[in-house]
């Protein structure tokens, strides 16, 4: 069954000065665990706020639980969980205040729904009676979680849940959303950081308000066209610059320890003869090793090919 | 009905959480209430006048000792040169001068018409005029003691015309008693309109809006939870005022049906609430909100007749004023704690105010929905 439906979804702003979303389309199975992979200002928040029924789009089509964004929204609201990026909870009222205020105008109560949440719950229930405001980065992301979760949503819109939250915390938010996924609940999240994107089961990476590629993490990196090296030497930022410089070299950018290098001919003799010119230049410590890609390669990699593209 | 009234505790329980705000609606009101009477007096007292006597007789001494008895009147120069008392005035050390010619009570005493010539520094308006109509009055008086008197001397007797005034309403004057029910009036308004603008827009601000629209939540219910504790916290800050500042420290005691007082604060709020809720739909933050409701209320109050009697404005500014709803419910409460006036004589109020509750929200209502 399909429960997000997104079809030809086109939305501007400024009266069709900036466009945000450009005939964009995806579908989220039930149960799963779906991924929107892009920078900021890529359209993600657009997305989620048409689909939460916050904002009006231009064209396209676009359904949650089968139900029609644009007429159905009451039905919608009823079913869907969720956390925008911005903190939105009451920051003067409690822990406790506040998941029983969502409670309540969701019709049910804490009581009711507790198993669902019980898990986070006990995480930031020794806080209970401390308000809102006064909490720290990664509780206040678990209160909104419980929040959005307290009326057992069937869907789960959860926009950058992660920004702004040290890295212990961020690993515990995803456990969580894979435990909620055994209770079935379909989840869409999104994210600007690459390295959570190997953690959904399918992922939409999206760039400039268009989806570049849709598919399992594993299928996206598999369709990377070209062998991929690392490499590195004592003075990393010459190093770059020659590389780019480098006919052989069809692409390099940095990444952390290694720049990563595909090349226009990768074959092994054409690697050492890179690595000899660079060594003439005076580049000390040279080391080049076959890598895997990782999202991030295979995100520049469609970026450049679009822009390439849209350039000609 | 559930929701709304967990939507109430909820903001009730927001409000009296905020340090900021709750001295803001409770105490606030109450100081307001013991100073400005006090203070905002219209009458003035202690003008500066430097008197140039030309004449010197019995009648310029009467005159000079009837100006510094009245009260109202400081001597600060007694001189023989205009140019000389002219300086005081330049000078800012006085506010009037009287000019006595020589000859003025010999002439009188002959039965010639005499002038006595007022020079008024005008830079303070409202001191020159009061003062130059105070000093006109003396100057009559003294006009007509000496008439008096000459029919009395000459046996002549021919009656003059006595007018004596009574204060209705306000018998001694007092002028807390015409100030203070303004003064509540002003209160409410600020409660209605201010804090309720900045409440809804906090929660467009602070992003809660936007959890709340993807909630099964009502916009009425929303709406209402968002107005109806401005409107309680409306009357309890008028009762508080009218009770216990307006009845313990001023003495005032409501002449009309308090029933039919409340009945107007209720509706006024309404349309105030209104009024807030509008603005609230055009603003994205506090601060927007604080400006553009800070410009009406300042409009509002100075063209509603709290400080300045709306029939010696300009003919435009009347028009202003009578486009205003505060000027109806500051005159609605003076004519009834004043006054006593029943329900017929402010059908009209009433009727305009119901007019602005209706206007105000619903112009309000069609914002609302369309901004979101």
């Amino acid at each position: 069954m399909v429960d997000v439906k997104v079809q030809n979804v086109s939305k501007s702003y400024e009266k069709g000065k900036v466009l945000a979303l450009n005939e964009v389309s995806f579908e989220v199975e039930k149960g799963e665990l779906f991924g929107l992979i892009g920078p900021d200002g890529a359209g993600k928040t657009s997305l989620f706020r048409i689909l939460t029924t916050l904002i009006d789009f231009d064209q396209g089509e676009a359904s949650v639980l089968s139900f029609d964004v644009n007429k159905d929204l009451k039905k919608i609201r009823k079913e869907v969980g969720y956390m925008p990026g911005r903190f939105s909870l009451y920051q003067d009222l409690t822990v406790e205040e506040n998941l029983e205020f969502f409670a309540t105008i969701f019709n049910t109560s804490i009581e009711e729904n507790y198993d669902l949440v019980r898990e986070i719950y006990v995480q930031i229930e020794p806080f209970k009676d401390r308000k809102a405001g006064k909490l720290s980065g990664g509780m206040k992301q678990k209160l909104a979680l419980c929040c959005a979760l307290i009326h057992r949503p069937k869907v789960l819109f959860l926009d950058e849940p992660t920004t702004g939250v040290d890295t212990v915390s961020r690993k515990e938010f995803w456990e969580m959303l894979k435990r909620l996924k055994e209770q079935e609940i379909t989840i869409l999240v999104s994210t600007p950081y690459m390295d959570e994107a190997m953690l959904c089961e399918r992922i939409a990476l999206i760039q400039h308000g268009s989806i570049m590629s849709i598919d399992s993490p594993k299928g996206i990196i598999s369709k990377y066209p070209d062998p991929l090296y690392g490499i590195k030497s004592a003075d990393m930022s010459r190093l770059l610059r020659l590389l780019q410089d480098q006919e052989r070299v069809k692409s390099a950018n940095s990444f952390g320890e290694y720049h990563h290098v595909s090349l226009v001919e990768p074959d092994s003799a054409n690697m050492d003869r890179l690595l000899d010119s660079l060594r003439m230049e005076g580049l000390e410590q040279l080391e080049m090793k076959p890598i895997k890609p990782s999202i991030e390669d295979c995100f520049i990699h469609l970026m450049k090919e679009q822009h390439g593209e849209t350039s000609h | 009905m559930r929701t709304l009234i967990f939507l109430l505790k909820k903001e009730f329980r927001q409000i009296f959480r905020n340090k900021a705000l709750l001295p803001v609606i409770f105490v606030m009101p109450i100081i307001q209430l013991l100073i400005l009477p006090l203070a905002a007096d219209y009458e003035i007292k202690n003008i500066s006048i430097g008197i140039v006597d030309h004449d010197r007789s019995t009648v310029s001494r009467d005159l000079i000792n009837r100006i510094v008895g009245s009260g109202y009147f400081r001597l600060v120069d007694y001189n023989a040169s205009f140019d000389q008392a002219f300086k005081k005035i330049e000078s800012d050390k006085a506010d009037l001068i009287l000019e006595i010619p020589t000859r003025f009570s010999a002439s009188i005493g002959a039965g010639d018409p005499q002038k006595l010539f007022l020079a008024v520094n005008a830079i303070n308006g409202t001191k020159a005029n009061l003062g130059a109509a105070y000093l006109s009055s003396i100057i009559q008086q003294l006009g007509s003691d000496l008439i008096l008197e000459k029919q009395l001397s000459s046996g002549s007797a021919f009656s003059s015309i006595n007018v004596v005034s009574s204060n209705w309403f306000n018998p001694t004057m007092n002028y807390a008693f015409f100030m203070v029910p303004g003064i509540l009036a002003l209160l409410v308004t600020m409660v209605g309109a201010y804090l309720c603008a900045l409440n809804i827009v906090k929660e467009k601000e602070i992003g809660t809006i936007e959890q709340i629209n993807v909630t099964p939540i009502r916009k009425h219910h929303f709406i209402l939870g968002k107005l109806l504790p401005f409107w309680i916290i409306g009357i309890v800050v008028f009762t508080i005022g009218l009770f216990v500042v307006g009845y313990g420290v001023y003495g005032i005691v409501p002449q009309g049906n308090i029933l039919v007082l409340y009945a107007c604060v209720a509706l006024y709020l309404i349309a105030l609430l209104g009024l807030g809720l509008l603005i609230s739909t055009y603003s994205e933050t506090q601060q927007q909100a604080m400006s553009v409701t800070f410009f009406f209320m300042m409009i509002f109050l100075l063209m509603s007749g709290l400080f300045t009697p709306i029939e010696s404005m300009p003919e435009w500014s009347q028009w202003i004023a009578k486009s205003n709803p505060v000027t109806y419910f500051i005159e609605v409460i003076r004519m009834n704690v004043l006054k006593g006036s029943g329900f017929s004589d402010i059908k009209l109020h009433v009727g305009v105010m119901v007019f602005f509750a209706i206007f105000f929200n619903s112009w309000a209502i069609l914002n609302y929905r369309k901004t979101s």
